[in-house]
């Protein structure tokens, strides 16, 4: 089994019982990669990240130096940070933001620094009670210790941070929805274009969004530099990466690992990561990248784990979770489920999503508890076609944004690898498994 | 007249300042309405809306939007039960369905004596210990059917008092001058928590053993 | 500049302006593309995803809204490949899984943009076998409005509408997903005045209105495209029926007017005109009109014919002349008339009987001449005014259109507002400044605003300055730096909005302040808000003391129109307030006996009902021409039966001097007769002949003889470019045409086939509207370049007679207007302040079935400091007692009133039943009127 001697960067703390608290974080190197940022210029901050070659962890991967040269200059700019993760089999932000509160607003205030936007938000789910007091406490103490707030550590920076929550509601996890959450309203996603809130955002200004995951890094980016990130993985794919393992796993949680070194079967099988299927069973089909993306078979296994690998295998990394289905699965239950989510889940304003999710729901429970057609597996297929059109990956959308097109993710792996199974289900009227 | 009380009414105050634009606060606001009463009363919404500027109508068709926040009663402890993939896998519908037969009612349903409402949750990123279950938003854990009777024993009783605060989780958070609760206040809590979590753990072994022994 | 852009439409080349949207785009091209929430006068959505078509791009052509992106040069653009067909049939199935298809029972059905663009674009059959989603079916959502949710497609119209045009948001989305629901608060229904809208833009039959529900199927009306007349603004409609009874109004797209918009009142007063029976009576009766001619017999008024009562109406004239003298004879009202029975009404009284004593206003507007000589502006000139300055009562209440057009320009940052009002109005929260005045400060205001030099001084008053001073300073500056860098005189860029900022304040004191304004500001227009239905034709056809049809002053017309008639008053005569007073109470001398009541309120909408009832009573003789039964035909002697809006055709004339046509839909009710025909018939009785036999002959008259209707002929205004109407005096240079597509056909279903069939494509009329070339100072417009003078040769021989330029003699004749005293209010009283309500005590609102109960009771309302010293709280019972009379109402503690005022709603039914509660404290013949205020414990 490879498991790398990559260094741990994100969770380096986490051996620790008090891992979130200021003395600990102090102990432990806390707060030094922002000094060192101060002394730099925000454009030298900015490039370090850019040569990280750090691809951003909420999901679509996008470079998050890229990103951040997209910024358009105006006099007020925000930036944003989304801890709303809602991606069913996610919990990697939660740890990050329960157990290293301090690292992550170390990165929001290396991010302010390197962007100088005006103001920052913390957007945490609002789930995550625990997780807001600690980052409260954690930023209330940054402004204490003289972090975060006016003339940070005497360098003339100023910038102030405001944790927001959410109230639970998946779709907020999108950017554009998370503003609008931010604003005070509901979490309609804003339709495209205007395409990056980089152009147009928060309060209709500017504004960069990143995930928890990718702002955590940040501290040891600026004091490792970006060439040392990119060092580690491969490609694209530079760095280590936080991977929710969950499922029919002996050992599940979040494992921090280098990419592309390691593959889905090192995680799921390594003693310090999964250790294995439970009762020893076979792997029937795992869900790479949260549930909005294609499933892989135990044929897959070996792929390593990195962007464009997975990628062109045909599904995705997205929010890292990995979600491992053992050969008692039953498939039609698993695909209903999910597509239970997506219909509670969807936000309602797209026709095809909103009512599409809600019949695909209804269709699939029916085959579920034994009242299928035939005629419904197919009928399924169509319906899911109307919501992504062709049913390619990356998919075609008919909707404001890509909740709609993830929805026939799991229908259609589903059918396509274990049709027989909802067939059974037909023709003998209930689940086969039992 | 004003709903809030005072001292929810000058946090609102303060957290309407803490953004460049007032409907900004209309989460936190609900948070705070739902700490002060358990659930979003029109009153406390019609509250929101002369702080914000916005009509009522608006702020209840935007905190519907939100699963979290009520604008029905709901029970001293929304007991939530994830049945969402992962936990799903580790037998959530099982979960569930035993925790709908022992309290008698159906997920979203809340108990005559106003102490329980049960819910079925989507995700709630817990899915390392699953079935995924919390009270008030707070985490309890991978639970059995046993202990989840055991959970709702001890809510019942006032046995968790300690580290299952109200409804709302701005609770203890405080944006400015820290936790309202202090450093030592939350040490001392959490160092019961703590002690209360160790007593609960041996009395479940020792039930455990007992019904073990007799089986 | 007309920049292009060009893209590709289905493979043709085809053009957009910038920034427009494909789906606007490839309309104007000839491709219609369907579409729910698309509507191009509120934000785009994107949401129902109806509109997707294939755009090229850099990931290869994809689908997008066509609703939502703009066409980029070069595009390629296909709205008809299988996967837009496929998608379209897809959206189309997935609205249709979860909606009820109770289509036979629903009000849309028939018109219903969901049952047509399934069946043009759908599939042919539902493959959904599962439970629908349900919800409770109608839920009353406010008195006019019904919600069927389990219709509803979440297209966000209604919500946008309410948020982004009438901007009260009483409604939301609530709920998310599948469960997305519109919703109100709990105890808070949609009571917006403008809800009626949501109901026309609803693609389905989710949002249904009280008055039309069940009344009608869609294939069943026939309709007409009018003009509101319901208040002055004149929005553009559509007037439908069936069975010879009104079923239901839609707002027409006027781009220089309403916008495709209605107010309710304006939308559901039409029950009046079917009689007021509650909707489910029984279709063919009108039982609440009058409908026969009516003469008193031995006290009594009883049923007659047109031949016995206009025998009758024209001997109680004829005694009175024959006694008194011409002077002896009034006529009060004409702002329901058409233009046209306007015309012939002055035409009979002042060409006939000789009389000048005639107005159509109640002492609520303000005096002809001056309304008539300020340069006038037109609403789209209002609404990109650098600065618009009103003066009026709450423009909501009262031209709610124009408040509309005013939020959203103010909201567009294309015009500022700078208000000054007694109370807080609708308008204030969009304004940059807004000024606290006490009624009877206009005039002191306005000079303070206009004021040379330095820091003005504000009225002030016993309780301390009521105008803030910054405020005072920061409307200067605005109002100053809107005419900076522009050419012209001081004043160039602002807009005046001139109304009644109270009806307890006398229409000499806005009168005096208006003509301080135009002094200072010779480069400012002004935009009268006046309310009444048809008002401004009355005035421009000469209804009112003083003044002759066509825009000119007794005194610059008397030549010609003693020409053309053979008479014409010798002396200017009283307006409402004088023949009142005259007749009530001029005692052995007076010198009116008689009175002329054409379609008025009277007494109880009247200022001062005290004097106007005093005045029916002593009058030696009344004639009441109206379409409904009320106080003045209760106390008339003679009873003529009109026909009403929607029964005769002819013109109207708005706020602007905008020329519009009036569609007539039904036959009128039993003998009853339009207005014009009233006045010929009673002419003749009277040995005349005003030389009418149709409308059309009235206007061909008006064309030739009334100089600010030069050109404006009946082929001009039935023609498809005057759609939205002609503003006098007319412009030819102005006129340029463009063809105007049907803004949003889902919302005006089959407007186009009527009366359009065959025609070219709809165009309006473009351009600035109203005042003339710079120069015409204030004659009220001038003759525009390049139309003929009006001349009349004479039979025989002799010089012929020129007609006077329109708007001749008026600014000279305003100048003779008195300039009224305001005194300073003692320390125990309070100045009562009280303005008009949409929905008053009128009669068109009481025989509404639907808007009556819509009607709120009078409350006396003052600061909470007021009130403290008077020992009252907030809905006590006081004594409000002035010169007048008294009358106990509740108060209402508001601390938005100022200090030292106290508001009565005006036209308003008292808790006792007093119709015009306000009216009985007024003395029409004050400046302002002084209470006291008594606390009843
Ligand atoms: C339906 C949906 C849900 C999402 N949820 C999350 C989330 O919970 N957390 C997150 O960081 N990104 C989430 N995203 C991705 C965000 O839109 C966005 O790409 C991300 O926050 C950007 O951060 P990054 O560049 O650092 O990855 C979601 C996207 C979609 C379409
Ligand atoms: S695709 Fe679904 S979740 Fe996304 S905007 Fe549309 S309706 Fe909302
Ligand atoms: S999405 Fe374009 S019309 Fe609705």
């Amino acid at each position: 089994m490879a498991v790398t001697d990559a260094p741990r960067i994100v969770t380096a703390r986490l051996g620790h019982d008090d891992s979130h608290t200021l003395e600990r974080y102090l102990a432990t190197g806390g707060y030094e990669g922002l000094r060192k940022a101060l002394t730099m210029t925000p454009e030298a901050v900015a490039a370090e990240v850019d040569a990280a070659s750090l691809l951003g962890r909420g999901g679509a991967g996008f470079p998050a130096g890229r990103k951040w040269s997209m910024l358009r200059k105006d006099p007020v700019t925000y930036l944003v940070v989304n801890g709303d993760e809602s991606e069913p089999a996610t919990f990697k932000d939660h740890l990050l933001i329960e157990r290293d509160p301090h690292q992550l607003i170390e990165g929001v205030l290396i991010a302010a620094y390197a962007l100088q936007v005006t103001q920052a938000f913390v957007y945490v789910r609002g789930e995550f009670a625990l997780g807001l007091e600690r980052v409260t406490q954690a930023l209330n103490e940054a402004y204490d210790y003289g972090a975060a707030g006016t003339d940070i550590f005497g360098s003339g920076f100023s910038i102030d941070v405001v944790v927001h929550p959410g109230a639970g509601a998946y779709i907020c996890g999108e950017e554009t929805a998370l503003l609008e959450s931010l604003e005070g309203k509901r979490g309609f996603p804003r339709i495209k274009p205007p395409y990056f809130p980089a152009a147009v955002g928060l309060y209709g200004q500017p504004t960069v969004v990143n995930n928890v995951e990718t702002m955590s890094n940040m501290p040891w980016i600026v004091l490792h530099g970006g060439e040392a990130f990119a060092g580690l993985g491969e490609g694209r794919s530079a760095g280590t990466r936080l991977f929710a393992l969950s499922g029919h796993v002996r050992r599940p949680g979040t494992y921090e690992v280098e990419m592309v070194k390691t593959t889905f079967r090192d995680l799921v099988y390594a003693p310090v990561y999964g250790g294995g299927v439970l009762g020893d069973r076979k792997v029937k089909a795992i869900i790479p990248g949260g549930v909005s993306a294609p499933w892989f078979g135990p044929e897959q296994l070996d792929l390593p784990l990195g962007q464009d690998e997975v990628g062109n295998a045909g599904s995705m990394l997205g929010s890292g979770a990995i979600t491992v289905m053992d050969s008692s699965t039953c498939m039609v239950r698993a695909a209903w489920r999910i597509t239970k989510f997506f219909a509670r889940e969807s936000c309602g304003q797209c026709t095809p999503c909103r009512e599409g999710s809600g019949w695909l729901e209804r269709v699939l429970r029916r085959i579920e508890q034994g009242e299928g057609r035939e005629e419904d597996v197919d009928l399924l297929l169509d319906v899911s076609d109307n919501i992504a059109p062709g049913l390619q990956w990356p998919p075609q959308q008919t909707t404001i944004c890509v909740l709609g097109p993830s929805i026939p993710s799991s229908i259609h792996s589903a059918i396509d690898m274990f049709r027989d199974e909802f067939l059974l289900h037909v023709k003998e009227g209930r689940c086969p498994g039992g | 007249m004003t709903h809030f009380d005072a001292e929810t009414a000058a946090r609102a105050r303060e957290l309407v300042k803490l953004y460049p634009e007032p409907r900004s606060a209309l989460i936190p606001l609900c948070h705070l309405a739902q700490e002060q009463d358990g659930w979003l009363r029109p009153e406390a919404m019609e509250e929101i809306a002369a702080l914000l500027g916005i009509t009522p109508a608006e702020v209840r068709g935007t905190a519907t939007f939100y699963d979290m926040l009520h604008t029905e009663p709901v029970g001293r402890y929304l007991v939530s039960v994830c049945t969402n993939i992962a936990c799903l896998l580790g037998g959530a519908e099982e979960l569930l369905e035993h925790a709908e037969r022992t309290l008698g009612m159906r997920a979203g349903g809340t108990t005559s004596d106003g102490m329980i409402t049960l819910e079925d949750a989507e995700c709630l990123a817990g899915c390392d210990r699953t079935p995924c279950v919390t009270v008030n938003h707070r985490y309890v854990g991978g639970l059995s059917p046993l202990a989840f009777d055991q959970l709702i024993a001890d809510l019942r009783a006032g046995r968790r008092d300690g580290e299952v605060p109200p409804h709302g989780t701005l609770v203890r958070v405080r944006r400015n001058g820290g936790l309202r609760a202090g450093k030592e206040q939350i040490a001392s809590e959490r160092a019961a928590t703590a002690d209360a979590q160790a007593a609960r753990a041996r009395a479940a072994k020792e039930a455990a053993e007992a019904q073990g022994g007799g089986a | 500049m007309a920049e292009t852009v060009r893209f590709t439409l289905n493979g043709r080349p085809a053009e957009a302006r910038p920034g427009e949207v494909i789906i606007s785009a490839a309309e104007r091209a000839g491709t219609y593309i369907p579409r729910f929430c698309y509507h191009p006068r509120m934000e785009p959505v994107g949401m129902c995803r109806m509109c997707l078509v294939e755009v090229s791009g850099p990931r290869g052509a994809t689908l997008q809204p066509a609703c939502f992106v703009a066409v980029a040069e070069g595009m390629e653009v296909t709205t008809g490949s299988d996967k837009v067909k496929k998608a379209q049939d897809g959206v189309l199935e997935f609205l249709l899984v979860n909606h009820p298809l109770d289509c036979p029972v629903c009000d849309k059905g028939g018109e219903c943009p969901l049952q047509d663009q399934t069946l043009a674009y759908g599939p042919g059959e539902s493959r959904f076998v599962e439970e629908k989603r349900h919800f409770e079916k109608p839920i009353a959502i406010s008195d006019l409005v019904l919600l069927d949710r389990e219709r509803c497609i979440q297209c966000a119209r209604c919500t946008r509408f309410s948020e982004e045009i009438a901007g009260d948001p009483l409604i939301d989305f609530a709920g998310r997903g599948e469960r997305v629901e519109v919703a109100t608060f709990p105890g808070r229904p949609f009571t917006s005045y403008f809800s009626g809208n949501t109901v026309q833009i609803c693609p389905v039959g989710a949002l249904t209105a009280t008055p039309y529900r069940f009344t009608a199927r869609p294939w069943d009306l026939d309709q007409v495209e009018s003009t509101c007349t319901t208040c002055a603004f004149g929005c553009r409609v559509a007037v439908q029926s069936s069975t010879n009874r009104l079923t239901r109004l839609l707002g027409l797209d006027a781009d220089a007017l309403n916008q495709s918009w209605l107010c309710d009142k304006g939308r559901f007063v039409f029950e009046s005109v079917n009689g007021g029976d509650a909707p489910e009576a029984p279709h063919e009766s009108r039982s609440g009109r009058l409908v026969d001619p009516l003469v008193r017999k031995d006290g009594e008024l009883v049923a007659t014919s047109w031949g016995e009562a206009l025998a009758a109406a024209a001997a109680g004239i004829r005694r009175a002349t024959e006694e008194s003298g011409a002077g002896a004879v009034a006529l009060i009202g004409g702002a329901r008339c058409t233009n046209e029975g306007a015309y012939a009404w002055t035409k009979l009284a002042k060409g006939v009987i000789g009389t000048d004593s005639v107005d159509a206003q109640l002492a609520d507007g303000l005096p002809g001449e001056l309304v008539l000589s300020l340069p006038r502006a037109s609403v789209d000139e209002a609404c990109s005014a650098r600065a618009v300055l009103v003066l009026a009562g709450d423009v909501r209440e009262e031209l709610p259109v124009l408040f509309l057009r005013l939020r959203t320009a103010a909201l567009a940052r294309a015009t500022t507002i700078v208000e000054v009002s007694p109370l807080e109005t609708s308008l204030t929260r969009y304004a940059a400044v807004s000024l606290r005045t006490r009624p009877g400060d206009a005039l002191a205001v306005a000079e303070a605003l206009v004021a040379e030099g330095g820091a003005p001084a504000a009225p002030s008053h016993p309780e301390g300055e009521v105008v803030a001073p910054d405020e005072l300073a920061r409307a200067r500056s605005l109002l100053r730096e809107a005419g900076e860098g522009q050419e012209g005189e001081p004043g160039t860029g602002v807009v005046v909005v001139v109304g009644r900022p109270s009806l307890a304040e006398h229409e000499d004191v806005v009168a005096a302040a208006a003509r301080r304004l135009a002094e200072a500001l010779p480069g400012a227009r002004f935009l009268p808000a006046l309310r009444r239905g048809n008002v401004m034709g009355a005035l421009e056809l000469g209804m009112a003391p003083g003044l002759l049809p066509g825009r000119v002053s007794l005194d610059a017309g008397r030549e010609w129109f003693a020409a053309a008639w053979g008479t014409v008053p010798e002396r200017r005569g009283l307006g409402a307030a004088g023949i009142l007073r005259s007749l009530a109470d001029g005692g052995a001398g007076a010198r009116v006996r008689a009175l002329l009541v054409v379609g008025a309120d009277l007494p109880d909408d009247f200022v001062d009902a005290a004097l106007a009832r005093r005045a029916l009573e002593r009058a030696d003789f009344v004639v009441a021409v109206g379409g409904h039964p009320g106080s003045a035909t209760d106390l008339a002697d003679v009873v003529l039966p009109a026909a009403v809006v929607h029964e005769r055709p002819g013109t109207t004339c708005n706020v602007e001097g905008r020329v519009s046509r009036l569609g007539q839909k039904l036959v009128p009710p039993g003998q009853a007769w339009p207005d014009w025909m009233i006045a010929s018939e009673l002419a003749a009785e009277l040995g005349a002949d005003l030389g009418f036999s149709s409308a059309d002959d009235v206007w061909d008259e008006i064309e030739r003889l009334a100089p600010v209707f030069a050109g404006v002929t009946r082929g001009m205004l039935a023609s498809a470019e005057a759609h939205d109407g002609v503003v006098v005096p007319r412009d030819p240079g102005a006129g340029s045409l463009r063809a105007v597509l049907p803004i949003d056909p889902m919302s005006t279903p089959g407007v186009e086939s009527v009366e359009r069939q065959g025609a070219p494509p709809r165009v309006g009329l473009a351009g600035p509207a109203g005042a003339g070339p710079a120069g015409a100072g204030h004659a009220g417009a001038g003759r525009p370049a390049g139309t003929r003078r009006l001349r009349l040769e004479p039979a025989v021989g002799g010089e012929p007679v020129v007609a006077p330029e329109p708007g001749a003699g008026l600014w000279g004749s305003a100048q003779t207007l008195p300039v009224p005293h305001v005194g300073p209010a003692d320390a125990y009283s309070l100045r009562l302040c009280s303005t008009r309500r949409l929905y008053d005590a009128g009669a068109a609102i009481s025989h509404s079935p639907s808007l009556e109960p819509l009607v709120g009771r009078a409350t006396a309302r003052a600061n909470p400091y007021d009130l403290d010293r008077l020992g009252a709280l907030d809905g006590d019972a006081v004594t409000v007692r002035s010169a007048r009379g008294e009358l106990t109402l509740p108060c209402v503690a508001d601390a938005t009133v100022p200090r030292g005022v106290v508001a009565v709603d005006f036209d308003v039914p008292a808790g006792d039943g007093t119709r015009n509660a306000a009216s009985t404290l007024i003395d029409a013949a004050e400046a302002v009127v002084d209470v006291r205020l008594e606390s009843v414990r």
